[in-house]
């Protein structure tokens, strides 16, 4: 098995269990948290397929990843936004029906 | 699948039945491992693109190929991304106030002629973080203008550059002393600077070269640069107000004055004592806050 | 120098001037300024859409103009980022531009609620020219990797917009249209990862060029479909989109069924029909026609059970996309169509159906939003009588809904007969009994709110206090909802208008 088969077979593999914690998780962090997982898998074949034997990687790729971090960040930082609010607001109704 | 989020711990009410989980892990297994046997299969067909990279290199301002690429060869995709991120910052402002500047209901007012970073003195610090940082925050800070400096040659740029000024604006609000406000002035144009850099640049270049994002050639690498600087800096403050934002979250039950929309966008205590009741913070600002 | 009078320049200036705008409404204080420029703004995009749309079919029937590039930063696809538009595009932007000029117009009477001292116009803007200015670059973009990057402007930004009001429903359903939404881009970009393995380019023409029916091509196309299926909201993967759609502010709720999800389908549309066509196989697009029809008929039943007019409309969204995935079976009547790129009888009556459906939806939901803002409630239920306090948005409502059902004289239902010519002609007759009856059922959904809503609980009982108005509503914002359903029945009687459009930049 070569390098870069077990490379693809990570990322992949990555793609994959990430894409079951989002379908399959309970916890709001853990769906988060599993496409972050999703996103890694992808920028693990996108670097992986930089591999240039004769010369330097290819840049293009890595300027992919780099974007692709960045809105990765972005999309996190939504999410939880959004779920710190929601739990915020059902901590509020459920002292209020107390 | 997607029901109302689940935030307790160790429910598992809401979870999926046992067989539908087995079920969608065995077709995502099988559907993963047909991937894996595509790709493996089929041969990484070597693009001509880094060759070309390569060869326009010296006309792009820059030595690092993938500074090359980032801001000259696919600049717009750069622009769209800092997009991105001044999307996810809007949406994490806090609402403003009609008739005034001030919202009494905000600790410290939602003034947009407070300052973006302000030391409170009364605030129980961490003596021993603080002393650290006196050293380290002027450190990072160099260090971050030598990663924005040499990405022109070396692995660096903008983002890493931007990140970590985010780490040092993190340590200050986490040594107790120092508190953001990002509905200041400064704050709204630090977070745009570098969008507004990048359009001025892009304009400007097609005056003379006749195409939008079109560098000329001796001007290439200050341009470069120029964009890589204001980049450096919107990244930072996009990214210290998300961990502001998402780091001041009230967790318990807000104050019985409630407006008459609650919404969950007009509370955002001081960071400071978050544990604290924020009753006593909200009625202390009001007492103070002057009639407009 | 020279090229700068060239029109194409107009090509980044649609993306530009959203952004502008967006920079400015960040940075401006008073909220007066912020909608006035946003006025501006949405004024000098139409100006431009239309300019580009009479240039591009002026010049339409040269060879040398098929369709129009615009290489950014000069350097020229593979290495640089190309835009580049046809008919299909450019009357997408037109659409954009249009829409956005009304909503603009809407949403400045909008969020100036009189009881409220909070100002949510802060976030609003910025975020409403962002989303536009993704829109906008999504159609123009020649790019894959570019479309990802336009992908995920919109799905921030339209997530944002939904959780403009705060509330919890508003709140939950944004979180969970954002989970979909990443998890969609992630597939797409994935996809990007195998077709840039497999073919060395990330450009859109140039892969149309060199795409060939291999197992990653087909493994690509099958990861954008699942990806881009999800941003669309096809049944089944559609359960996000009612209480996104109808937890969201009026306007929001308009520019994402008219649009946002038009982009996503935009895409699959290009992707299976144009570039990597030979990868696309028949039982492929048979299967996206099935999906379809389920989509029409579950999202038709659905509406009829809700009780609330948003969601009613929302659902309403779900059963009209069936109809859009129609074109994919349909497409390609012989085998000789399969290399013609993006044109056909079948591209013209999706597109004309795109943009009547545009036109209705965003109508129906500003009438929604006009009776939730008088009544405080849209409860289908509890709007007994509604003729007789808000004549004008019923009247706008209906005429929306007549171009769902399919009615003459409106565009829908000239897109319908165009649908339904083109199925008959590919002697595929079972489409067009989906067709059918899908626009019954959609009469039976539409009928029900006007029966309720022309009804009054009895003729002499007085109406129930808590179903009185409570508040007056701006006649302009009636206006503008009114301007958007007059606009189908317009197109209903001018269709050569956009017909002649979707031909242009077909390979001679």
């Amino acid at each position: 098995m070569t390098q870069d088969s077990l490379y693809i077979i990570a990322s992949v593999g990555l793609f994959g269990i990430g894409l079951y914690g989002v379908i399959a998780a309970p916890h709001i962090l853990r769906k988060i948290l599993a496409i972050n997982i999703m996103s890694v898998g992808v920028f693990m074949l996108l670097v992986t397929s930089a591999k240039n034997v004769n010369s330097t990687p290819d840049p293009v790729l890595h300027a992919m990843v780099l974007t692709g971090i960045v809105v990765a960040i972005a999309g996190t930082a939504l999410a939880l936004f959004l779920a710190g609010k929601i739990h915020a607001l059902s901590e509020a109704s459920d002292e209020d029906s107390h | 699948m997607f029901q109302a989020p689940d935030f307790k711990n160790n429910s598992y009410e809401n979870e999926l039945p046992f067989a539908t989980r087995v079920l969608c892990a065995i077709v995502i297994g099988a559907l993963g491992f047909g991937l894996i046997a595509a790709l493996i299969l089929t041969e990484n067909i070597s693009s001509s693109l880094p060759a070309m990279v390569q060869q326009k290199l010296t006309q792009s301002g820059v030595q690092n190929p993938v500074t090359a690429v980032l801001l000259n060869f696919r600049s717009y995709d750069t622009l769209l991304e800092i997009g991105v991120l001044l999307t996810v910052a809007v949406a994490m402002l806090p609402n403003a106030n009609f008739n005034s500047d001030i919202n009494p209901d905000m600790p410290g007012g939602n003034r947009s002629s407070s300052h973006l970073v302000s030391v409170v003195n009364s605030a129980a610090g961490n003596p021993p973080l603080e002393a650290f940082l006196r050293w380290l925050i002027p450190m990072i800070i160099v260090m971050a203008g030598y990663m924005l400096w040499t990405g022109t040659a070396l692995p660096g740029g903008a983002f890493q550059s931007g990140a970590l000024l985010a780490g040092a604006g993190v340590l200050a609000q986490l040594s107790g002393r120092i508190q953001f406000c990002f509905t200041s002035t400064t704050a709204k144009l630090l977070l745009t600077i570098s969008l507004i850099t990048f359009v001025m640049v892009a304009i400007g270049v097609a005056t003379t070269t006749g195409v939008v994002l079109q560098y000329p050639l001796e001007l290439a690498a200050p341009l470069i640069l120029l964009v890589e600087s204001a980049a450096t800096l919107s990244i930072a403050a996009i990214l210290l107000l998300s961990y502001n934002t998402l780091a001041t979250q009230v967790f318990e039950s807000p104050s019985e004055h409630s407006t008459f929309e609650h919404s969950a966008f007009d509370n955002q205590p001081s960071d400071v004592t978050e544990t604290s009741a924020p009753n006593e913070t909200l009625q202390s600002q009001t007492a103070e806050d002057p009639k407009s | 120098m020279d090229s700068l009078l060239n029109l194409d320049i107009l090509l980044p200036t649609l993306v530009g001037l959203p952004l502008i705008a967006a920079i400015l409404t960040t940075l401006l204080k008073s909220h007066g300024l912020r909608a006035s420029i946003s006025i501006a703004m949405a004024l000098i995009q139409f100006m431009i859409a239309a300019a580009l749309l009479s240039w591009l079919s002026g010049s339409g029937t040269s060879l040398e103009t098929q369709y129009q590039r615009y290489s950014l930063a000069g350097w020229g696809a593979p290495l640089g980022i190309d835009l580049a538009i046809d008919g299909f595009a450019a009357l997408m932007l037109m659409l954009t531009a249009a829409l956005t000029l009304v909503l603009t117009v809407y949403s400045r009477y909008y969020f100036f609620e009189p009881h409220s001292r909070l100002d949510k116009t802060v976030r609003f803007w910025p975020l409403w020219w962002l989303l536009i200015m993704g829109i906008n670059a999504l159609f123009l973009s020649g790019d894959i990797f570019n479309i990802y990057v336009t992908l995920e402007i919109i799905g921030l930004a339209a997530v944002s917009l939904v959780a403009l009001d705060g509330s919890r429903a508003a709140l939950t359903a944004a979180l969970r249209y954002l989970l979909v939404g990443l998890l969609g881009s992630l597939c797409y970009l994935l996809a990007v990862a195998l077709l840039y393995r497999a073919y060395g380019t990330l450009d859109l023409a140039q892969l149309s060029a060199i795409a060939e029916p291999t197992a990653i091509t087909w493994a690509a196309l099958i990861l954008i479909t699942t990806g881009l299926l999800l941003k669309t909201a096809l049944v089944p993967l559609h359960f996000w989109l009612p209480l996104a759609h109808g937890s969201a502010p009026a306007p929001v709720s308009a520019i994402l069924s008219a649009l946002v999800v038009k982009t996503s389908f935009y895409l699959l549309a290009r992707f299976w029909l144009d570039t990597l066509a030979p990868a696309a196989t028949d039982s492929g697009l048979l299967m996206l026609g099935i999906l379809g029809a389920a989509a029409i008929f579950w999202g038709s039943i659905q509406a009829l059970r809700a009780t609330r007019l948003k969601l009613m409309v929302a659902y309403s969204t779900v059963a009209q996309l069936g109809y859009l995935f129609l074109l994919f079976p349909l497409a390609f009547p012989d085998e000789d169509a399969r290399g013609a790129g993006l044109s056909g009888p079948a591209v013209s009556a999706v597109v004309y159906f795109i943009v009547a459906h545009a036109c209705a939806k965003a109508a129906m939901f500003l009438a929604a939003g006009n009776i939730m803002r008088t009544f405080g409630h849209d409860e289908i239920a509890r709007l007994h009588g509604l003729a007789k306090y808000m004549p004008l948005s019923l009247f706008t409502f209906a005429i929306a809904g007549a171009s769902l059902i399919g009615l003459p004289p409106s565009a829908g239902f000239l897109s319908k007969w165009l649908l339904l010519n083109v199925a008959i002609d590919a002697a595929q007759w079972w489409w067009a009994i989906v067709i059918l009856m899908g626009g019954l059922m959609a009469a039976t959904y539409v009928f029900r709110v006007l029966n309720i809503a022309f009804s009054s609980v009895e003729e002499k009982a007085p109406i129930e206090p808590k179903n009185l108005p409570i508040t007056k509503l701006p006649t302009i914002m009636s206006l503008c909802a009114f301007l958007l359903a007059m606009l189908t029945v317009v197109l209903g009687f001018n269709a050569e208008l956009i017909l002649d459009l979707v031909t242009v930049g077909d390979d001679v």
